[in-house]
C-alpha cells in the first residue's frame, strides 16, 4: 500500500528527536555544567578578590575614601620600611618553619606507634585526630587559657614541683612565667599551638604512607639484617616521601597564612613581637581601614605560597606517574 | 651436619594451627623443597626459620645455634620473597649492597662482594637502573644476587619462581639448580609447584594442614608415598585410589596398562576396566573409566603413553593390569600406608 507524502512525513516528525531530549548525554554538555560551580568557584572567591587586591595595593584606597588614585609603589615602599612589617615577615617565616620542623619530626614518631598493634589503637587515633577537628579559634581559646598569666596550669604543675616561684628554682622567683606577655614565651606559645594544631594531619597522612608500604620490603630489610633505625631512615622514610612532603606542603600553607592563632593568643603582641603578615594585613586593612596597605601587606604572602603551590603540583605528579 | 634444625615447632593464630608440630632437619649443602598446597602453613614455617614470625612452640637451630627468639638480623639468614621485595627507590647496586651495608662493612669490600655476587647472576649490567627498569626475570636474578652477597648459613626462597612466565620458569629452575650445586648454599625452597618441587629438590617435605606428611628424594615421595594425600597430591593425574577388602588400594595412572604391554613374566594384578572417555594429549592417552566391581563411584585414569597404539575404544569394558609392585595399599580409616595385602 502506497502512504501518502503527508503520512511519510508525520511518521518522520514522530521519530526525529527534540534537540534537547539527549542534551544529557551530551559530554560537552555536562563536562561544563558539572564544572561550572568549581569554576564559579574559583573566580568569584578567588579570582576576583586576588585581582581586587593587586588593584588596591597600588592604589590609595581607604575605607573612607573609596577612589582608587593609582600611587605606584609607594604602599609597598612605606610598608617595608616600618619595623612592625619587618618583625611580621621575619615571624611568619620563623613560625612557618620552626612549627613544621618539629610537626615533620613528631609526626614520623607518631605515625609509626599508630601504625604498631595495640590495645585501645582507634580511640588513641581519634584522640590524636581531635585538634584537627576542632575549630582552630576555639581550640586556641581552650590554649589562651592553658597560656593565662594567673590562672596557667603549667605554672600550677611548675610551682607543684617546685620548678617555679621558689628563690632558687629554675624557672625563676616568679609564681607565673606570663607565657604571653614575653617576647621569647609568647613566640613559642603561637609554635606550639601551630603543632598542636598541625601535628594530626600530618601524622595521619604519614601513617596512611606507612601502611601502604608492601609489607614484603619490611620483611625483606629486616631479613637483610637492618635494625629498626636503618629500615626507618632507608625504607621507610624514602618511600613514604611524596607523600611527607605533601603533608608538609600543606602544613606551610596553613601555617603560613593562618592569623587566627596569633590574633586569639597574642593580637601581635607584646609590643608586634608574634606579628605575623595575614595578621598585620589584617589589622592594616580592615582594622585600620586602609585596605591598599592591607592589600600590599597581603600580597608579600603571594610569592611563597605560589612557590609552595608549584612545588606541590610537582610533587603530586611526580608520585602519579610512578 | 645439620646447618638448620626445626624441632616440635607450631605456631597458632588464635584458633588456626598453621603450622603443628613440625619436625626437619637440612644437611649442609642440600636443597631442601617443602612443598604443600595453599594455607598447608609452609610459608609460616618458611618465616618462622627466617625469625620473622614468633613460634608459639618449639626450637630452631641454625650452625647449632639456638636462633628461637632471636630477631632476623641476628640469624645468618638470607631470604628471597615471591615479590622479589626490590627496594624501588634504591639502585640495583644498592638493592644487592643494602645486607652489606646493614652489616657495616668497607666500601671497598662492599663494592667486590656486590661485582661477585652480579657476574655469578649476570647482571652486572643492570647496576645502575632502577628495580622498574627491568623484567621479572633480571630482578628474580637481582633478589638472588642480593641474598648471596650476604655469604648466609642457608638460603630461603618463598616461590622464587612463580611470578615469572612459564617458558622463563623453566630456565630460571634450570639456572637455580645449577648456581645452588655450583656454590654448595643450603637452601630451602618453598612452592605449591610439584613439577619445582620434584625438579629442584634433593629432598622433598611434603607438607598439608601444618605438618610435614612426608619427607625424601623425590623418588621416595613419587613411588613410595608415605599416606593417601602425598599419593594424591603428587603426580598428574593423581594416583587412583578405590577401596577393597576394607583397605584402599592405589596405582599410578601410568602403571594401569592393558595387557601385552607388560612382559610375560611381570608378576599383575588385573581389574576389569569400563572405558568411559578416551582424551588424546599428544603425547600421552588420558582414559577414564571405572574399575568393574569394587569402586563403582571412583574414577579411574589410565595414563598410556603414545608408543602404547593398542585400539581402545569408550564404553567397552578391557582387562587392564597393574604390576604388583606398583600396587599401593593404605590404611582406609588414618590414610596411612600399610604391608601390601593379597587381593582377590
Amino acid at each position: 500500500m502506497q502512504k501518502s507524502a503527508a503520512e511519510e512525513t508525520a511518521v518522520y516528525r514522530a521519530t526525529t528527536h527534540s534537540k534537547t531530549q539527549f542534551l544529557f548525554d551530551n559530554e560537552r554538555f555536562l563536562g561544563t555544567i558539572f564544572l561550572a560551580p568549581a569554576v564559579i568557584y574559583i573566580i568569584a572567591l578567588v579570582g576576583i578578590p586576588f585581582i581586587m587586591a593587586i588593584t588596591f595595593s597600588v592604589t590609595d584606597v581607604t575605607v573612607g575614601d573609596t577612589s582608587l588614585d593609582f600611587v605606584g609603589l609607594q604602599n609597598f615602599r612605606r610598608i617595608i620600611q616600618t619595623p612592625q612589617f619587618q618583625r611580621a615577615l621575619k615571624d611568619t617565616f620563623l613560625f612557618t618553619i620552626v612549627a613544621q620542623i618539629f610537626v615533620a619530626i613528631l609526626a614520623n614518631i607518631l605515625a609509626v606507634i599508630l601504625a604498631q598493634e595495640f590495645r585501645g589503637k582507634w580511640i588513641a587515633r581519634m584522640l590524636i585526630m581531635l585538634p584537627w577537628a576542632t575549630p582552630i579559634s576555639l581550640g586556641t581559646i581552650g590554649w589562651l587559657w592553658i597560656f593565662d598569666s594567673k590562672f596557667s596550669p603549667i605554672d600550677w604543675i611548675l610551682q607543684y614541683f617546685g620548678l617555679l616561684g621558689t628563690p632558687d628554682a629554675i624557672f625563676g622567683a616568679s609564681k607565673h612565667l606570663n607565657f604571653l606577655g614575653r617576647e621569647e614565651l609568647a613566640m613559642a606559645s603561637v609554635i606550639l599551638v601551630h603543632i598542636w594544631r598541625m601535628l594530626p594531619l600530618a601524622a595521619v597522612i604519614l601513617l596512611a604512607g606507612l601502611t601502604s608500604i608492601d609489607s614484603d620490603l619490611i620483611d625483606q630489610a629486616q631479613v637483610d639484617g637492618a635494625s629498626f633505625w636503618r629500615i626507618h631512615f632507608q625504607i621507610r622514610l624514602p618511600l613514604i616521601f611524596p607523600i611527607m612532603s605533601i603533608a608538609l606542603l600543606f602544613g606551610l600553607i596553613f601555617t603560613f597564612s593562618d592569623m587566627v592563632v596569633a590574633f586569639v593568643l597574642t593580637r601581635g603582641g607584646p609590643v608586634y613581637y608574634t606579628q605575623v603578615l595575614p595578621l598585620w594585613a589584617w589589622f592594616k586593612g580592615i582594622d585600620g581601614g586602609s585596605l591598599s596597605e592591607g592589600a600590599a601587606i597581603a600580597l608579600f604572602l603571594f610569592p611563597l605560597l605560589l612557590v609552595v603551590a608549584i612545588l606541590m603540583l610537582r610533587v603530586a605528579r611526580r608520585s602519579e606517574v610512578r | 651436619m645439620a646447618v638448620v634444625e626445626v624441632k616440635g615447632l607450631k605456631k597458632h593464630f588464635g584458633n588456626v594451627k598453621a603450622v603443628n608440630g613440625v619436625d626437619l632437619s637440612i644437611q649442609k649443602g642440600e636443597l631442601l623443597v617443602i612443598l604443600g598446597p595453599s594455607g598447608c602453613g609452609k610459608t609460616t614455617l618458611m618465616r618462622m626459620i627466617a625469625g620473622l614470625e614468633r613460634p608459639t612452640a618449639g626450637d630452631i637451630l641454625i650452625g647449632d645455634q639456638v636462633v628461637t627468639h632471636l630477631p632476623p638480623r641476628a640469624r645468618k639468614i638470607a631470604m628471597v620473597f615471591q615479590s622479589y621485595a626490590l627496594y624501588p627507590h634504591m639502585s640495583i647496586f644498592d638493592n644487592i649492597a643494602f645486607p652489606l651495608k646493614a652489616r657495616r662493612e668497607p666500601k671497598d669490600a662492599i663494592r667486590q662482594k656486590v661485582e661477585w655476587a652480579s657476574s655469578i647472576l649476570g647482571i652486572q649490567h643492570l647496576l645502575d637502573r632502577k628495580p622498574r627498569q627491568l623484567s621479572g626475570g633480571e630482578r628474580q636474578r637481582v633478589a638472588l644476587a642480593r641474598a648471596l652477597v650476604k655469604e648466609p648459613d642457608v638460603m630461603l626462597l618463598d616461590e622464587p619462581l612463580s611470578n615469572l612466565d612459564a617458558k622463563l620458569r623453566a630456565s630460571a629452575r634450570d639456572e637455580l639448580q645449577r648456581f645452588q650445586r655450583q656454590l654448595g648454599i643450603t637452601t630451602i625452597f618453598v612452592t605449591h609447584d610439584q613439577i619445582e618441587a620434584m625438579g629442584l629438590g634433593d629432598r622433598i617435605a611434603v607438607m598439608y594442614a601444618g605438618q610435614v606428611r612426608q619427607i625424601g628424594t623425590p623418588q621416595e615421595i613419587y613411588h613410595e608415598p608415605a599416606d593417601t594425600f602425598v599419593a594424591t597430591f603428587l603426580g598428574s593425574p593423581p594416583m587412583n585410589l578405590f577401596e577393597r577388602n576394607d583397605c584402599l588400594v592405589g596405582f599410578r595412572p601410568e602403571n594401569f596398562l592393558p595387557p601385552g604391554v607388560l612382559q610375560p613374566e611381570d608378576k599383575v594384578t588385573a581389574f576389569p576396566f569400563h572405558v568411559g572417555r578416551v582424551e588424546y594429549l599428544g603425547s600421552d592417552r588420558l582414559i577414564y573409566g571405572t574399575i568393574e566391581g569394587a569402586a563403582e563411584q571412583n574414577k579411574t585414569i589410565s595414563k598410556l603413553p603414545s608408543t602404547i597404539t593398542v585400539d581402545i575404544e569408550p564404553d567397552k569394558v578391557y582387562e587392564f593390569v597393574v604390576q604388583a609392585k606398583d600396587l599401593k595399599f593404605f590404611d582406609k580409616n588414618t590414610g596411612k600406608r600399610i604391608e601390601p595385602q593379597p587381593l582377590d
